[in-house]
């Protein structure tokens, strides 16, 4: 089955981006395929490579950048909830004025119509959030 | 890839039905939901919105933002009728418990029963709740 995977919530402060990325896992395993994982509200906060959780701790957006880069999935991350919240990439930064960019590894930033986009691909698209 | 994608999705239309749950303000569910359902618009789909909990405050008449600085998006649920957005269920418990009827509201709706707006979700192939 071809899943689409939404992410509503940011990382630590709630399980949901957890819960989406062992759902991910399980669905790889199983032999199904992520067709793209989409980062809406808070959960766009999953992407930033400044994240430095406690070492014993999961890190969960490396977590995810292996997933992504090991299996070849789409990560996007919503742009107008990015913007509102500071995340960004070289181009964006370089477009907004901005001096830096913390984008992670596997994530992409692009619009809302790829969210709407793996709703008409896929068999499922799979909410993670409150 | 991409190619094979608009083909696809040129003949595809599906049922997509946004499910707004929570109160307009306080958190930004409501505003960001709005911004996904005026972007299905352009990809030409089956969509409806359904409002229930707390959700169904976004439709109420008469909020007015200026104490808490926030831009009022009430009229942007006017503006769906021009995006050939027309279905829009309110789940009667949810508006009864919170003291509203259909004149409170700021756009004609259809109220339906809890178990009426079951059916309307089993009938969606894309259900995205926010």
């Amino acid at each position: 089955m071809k899943f689409g995977i939404l992410v509503n919530e940011g990382p630590y402060q709630h399980q949901a981006s957890d819960t989406a990325y062992l759902f991910a896992k399980a669905a790889i395993a199983k032999g199904h395929e992520v067709f793209r994982v989409f980062f809406y509200h808070d959960g766009v906060n999953n992407a930033t490579r400044l994240t430095v959780p406690p070492a014993d701790d999961r890190n969960i957006v490396n977590r995810w950048s292996a997933l992504a880069l090991e299996n070849n999935i789409d990560m996007v991350v919503c742009i107008a909830a990015a913007q509102r919240r500071g995340l960004m990439d070289e181009n964006e930064a370089k477009r907004q004025g901005k001096d830096a960019n913390n984008i992670a590894p596997g994530f992409r930033i692009s619009g809302l119509g790829q969210l709407v986009e793996a709703g008409i691909q896929c068999d499922r698209l799979v909410t993670f959030g409150d | 890839m991409s190619d094979d994608m608009d083909m696809e999705e040129g003949g595809t239309i599906k049922k997509f039905m946004f499910v707004n749950r929570k109160a307009p303000y306080g958190t930004i569910y409501a505003l960001e939901s709005l911004e996904v359902v005026l972007i299905s618009a352009a990809f030409e789909q089956d969509v409806s919105l359904a409002f229930m909990d707390d959700g169904v405050y976004q439709l109420m008449k008469g909020i007015n933002t200026d104490g808490i600085e926030m831009k009022s998006f009430s009229k942007t649920y006017r503006a769906l009728e021009g995006y050939d957005i027309e279905k829009l269920y309110v789940e009667r418990e949810s508006m009864e418990l919170r003291g509203l009827t259909e004149d409170d509201l700021v756009v004609d709706v259809q109220v339906v029963g809890k178990s009426e707006m079951g059916d309307l979700m089993n009938e969606q192939d894309v259900v995205l709740s926010f």
